[in-house]
């Protein structure tokens, strides 16, 4: 599904990526883990397109596509979802408008005719119902308001909207108290299936008691320092990060 | 000749067909020695550092339509809010139409300033109301008043309220190769009335045309106001609008301004709060592109205790085009307990284009809250990067921002149609197509 290789990036000459090797299957989770500044939302943000930072070496592969001169939206058209960690407020956008907007316009880019108005709202119906979002939140401005436990129930229920091939988590636990979290788990693990690949990026072993990874990622000092599978995240949250960075450094 | 020249030079030949024993006839003659002592405003003038009518003054402009022009209801259809009933005042090149119009003496009065001068029945009003608000010492509104003859009148009496919103509409049809207008509106909503009104003025076709327009509005005890202009005009279209405001004890006056296209706008808008608890709000939408200049002259005089104004301008400035936001506040030393508020935030799309933001507060009250704020900036790159993630192209992202930044102003009007309309203006201007209203 996606594979980087040896990627660098860096913003104002200031390299934060340096060097990352990653490999996710279709059906897989991955879980990156790593202290604050490590890189781990740059790597998210690089791999959605966000064009402040500069990509120098390496690539980044989607179904064997390099996705290196492709706009955000372009990335998006081919099934890349980014769930912010700090969402972006639209007054006077509601979340059922701005959701319309986002499919029909992937689906333009798709050779696709606008989604029927009644398979639309059935859409919206089934997928805000799996997250336990009351109907009148649709109809509020996007994010605009919302407290930070919404924003990152909405970022999933737009993630369950747009039906991603490949869906970065980007700490959506982070504001989140036990009883959203398990929604918000739960949702992520009905939208788990063999054809798509989830990378969570988190600082907490927490989420991952809900969404079990196959394989857990370090990342310290843009790079990954050290892969394992679940246990790995038990490892880190009992013994910290600074073991790590002794490790390595050996 | 130059335009001042030609304009004094007129006022006999216009004062010539017009009843000089009338009490009207000395408020014009006065203004017309004002206008011909003072002139056009130039650069010179505090007020106009950053407009310039020189231009406007080198067009030979003709100061009377030569004739009368018919025009098909369906050619101009779309400059009407036609999606809602309303009342209709519309002037072909400043001659009323009673063929595009539908006014109403029935129980409000929706009529012309050319009746209300020349019929008895309205004499009283005119005497109580007409060039009370309005500036004698401001020089285009002096040259408005000498020439006043024709523009919208509209009288509510108390605890009245007409049965839908007015519209007024101004065309120029462009058989004068220029054409100057200089429509005079009066507004009177008595004690408890209510009334919505919504003014365009638009060119039909490529012909310069310079308006200089002064609207009155009285608000009486508790009276409820809602005034919206909407300025979407061809690019050869200029636009001087002066509105005066005088509102009375408890009374609501909102004037919401959309400056979305035309050549140079100025509004002179003027708020006098002459009571206690009265509310005034003054909301703008700015989006320009081109070389198009929008100045903004607010003025709120908080004359009596316990009133509040808010004030939000925003505007979007794109390619070379210029805007001027000056916000001046006045509070009285007796108006205690004022609360005004003031905000103007600016996004420049490119690096030609300038606003100039200046708030002006004169306080003379020790127990005021007054707060005012001015923001520039560029579009929040991190939410476009949140919108072109989502799968949104960058145009449609940008248009989606933009909206979301002038909302709070579309907010409060209080017309759901019109609200769409100027959405669809919006979204035009932008150059895209929302699935939604936009």
């Amino acid at each position: 599904m996606l594979e980087i290789k040896n990627l660098h990036a860096s913003v104002e000459d200031k390299e934060i990526l340096k060097g990352i090797d990653l490999k996710v299957n279709a059906g897989e989770v991955h879980a990156i883990m790593g202290p604050n500044g490590s890189g781990k939302s740059t790597l998210a943000e690089v791999i959605a397109g966000q064009e402040e930072f500069e990509v120098g070496e390496g690539n980044i592969l989607l179904e064997g596509e390099d996705l290196e001169e492709l706009s955000p939206e372009e990335r998006a058209h081919k099934g890349v979802f980014l769930s912010f960690q700090y969402p972006v407020e639209i007054p006077g956008v509601s979340v059922t408008n701005f959701m319309k907007t986002a499919i029909n316009e992937s689906r333009k880019a798709q050779g696709l005719e606008d989604m029927p108005a009644n398979e639309m709202l059935k859409k919206i119906r089934e997928k805000s119902e799996m997250l336990e979002i009351d109907r009148k939140f649709l109809s509020r401005s996007l994010n605009e308001g919302f407290s930070g436990g919404e924003k990152k129930r909405n970022e999933i229920f737009q993630m369950a909207m747009m039906e991603p091939k490949l869906a970065i988590l980007d700490e959506t636990d982070s504001g989140l108290d036990i009883d959203a979290l398990r929604i918000v788990a739960n949702g992520v693990n009905k939208l788990r299936s063999k054809d798509n690949a989830i990378i969570v990026i988190t600082h907490y072993q927490r989420l991952l008691e809900y969404i079990v990874p196959d394989f857990v990622h370090v990342l310290h000092n843009g790079k990954i320092v050290k892969s394992g599978t679940k246990e790995l995240a038990l490892e880190l949250e009992e013994k910290g990060y600074d073991w790590l960075k002794e490790e390595t450094a050996v | 000749m130059d335009l001042k020249e030609k304009l004094v030079s007129s006022f006999m030949a216009f004062e010539d067909g017009l009843d000089l024993d009338h009490p009207v006839h000395e408020e014009r003659s006065n203004a017309i020695k004002n206008f011909e002592t003072k002139g056009f405003p130039t650069k010179k003038d505090e007020a106009w550092k950053y407009t310039s009518l020189k231009g406007l003054q080198k067009i030979d402009f003709s100061i009377f339509p030569k004739q009368e022009t018919a025009l098909e209801y369906k050619d101009v259809k779309k400059f009407f809010l036609h999606e809602i009933d309303t009342y209709k005042i519309v002037f072909v090149d400043g001659v009323y139409s009673s063929y595009l119009s539908e006014t109403t003496h029935d129980g409000v009065d929706v009529c012309l300033m050319s009746s209300a001068f020349s019929k008895p029945m309205f004499q009283q009003v005119i005497e109580v109301y007409f060039n009370k608000a309005a500036s004698k010492d401001e020089s285009l509104t002096s040259l408005n008043t000498a020439f006043s003859k024709e523009g919208a009148y509209i009288y509510i009496p108390k605890n009245k309220m007409p049965k839908k919103p007015i519209q007024i509409l101004h065309l120029a049809t462009g058989n004068e190769a220029a054409l100057m207008l200089q429509p005079r509106n009066l507004i009177v909503a008595e004690d408890n009335a209510e009334v919505q009104i919504i003014e365009r003025h638009q060119s039909l076709t490529g012909n310069e045309v310079f308006t200089n327009s002064v609207t009155e509005i009285f608000a009486g005890k508790d009276a409820i106001v809602d005034y919206y202009k909407v300025q979407n005009d061809a690019p050869t279209a200029s636009l001087v609008d002066n509105t005066y405001i005088s509102q009375k004890d408890s009374s609501v006056v909102r004037v919401h301004t959309f400056s979305l296209g035309g050549k140079l706008i100025r509004n002179n808008l003027n708020f006098y709060q002459n009571g206690e608890r009265i509310d005034s709000t003054l909301k703008g939408v700015t989006i320009l592109g081109d070389k198009q200049h929008v100045d903004h002259h607010t003025l709120v005089h908080h004359a009596q205790p316990n009133c509040e104004s808010h004030q939000d301008y925003k505007g979007i400035f794109g390619d070379s085009s210029t805007g001027v936001f000056n916000g001046k506040i006045i509070v009285d030393k007796i108006a205690q307990k004022t609360d005004a508020f003031q905000q103007n935030n600016n996004i420049l799309l490119s690096d030609k284009s300038t606003i100039n933001s200046k708030p002006q507060l004169e306080i003379f009250a020790d127990d005021v809250k007054c707060s005012h704020g001015c923001t520039i900036g560029q579009l929040d790159d991190e939410a476009l990067f949140y919108l072109r993630s989502r799968g949104i192209p960058k145009k449609e992202a940008k248009a989606l921002l933009m909206y979301a930044f002038a909302n709070n102003v579309l907010e409060s009007v209080r017309i759901p149609e019109l609200k769409s309309r100027i959405n669809k203006i919006i979204a035009n201007k932008l150059g895209v197509r929302m699935g939604f209203d936009l």
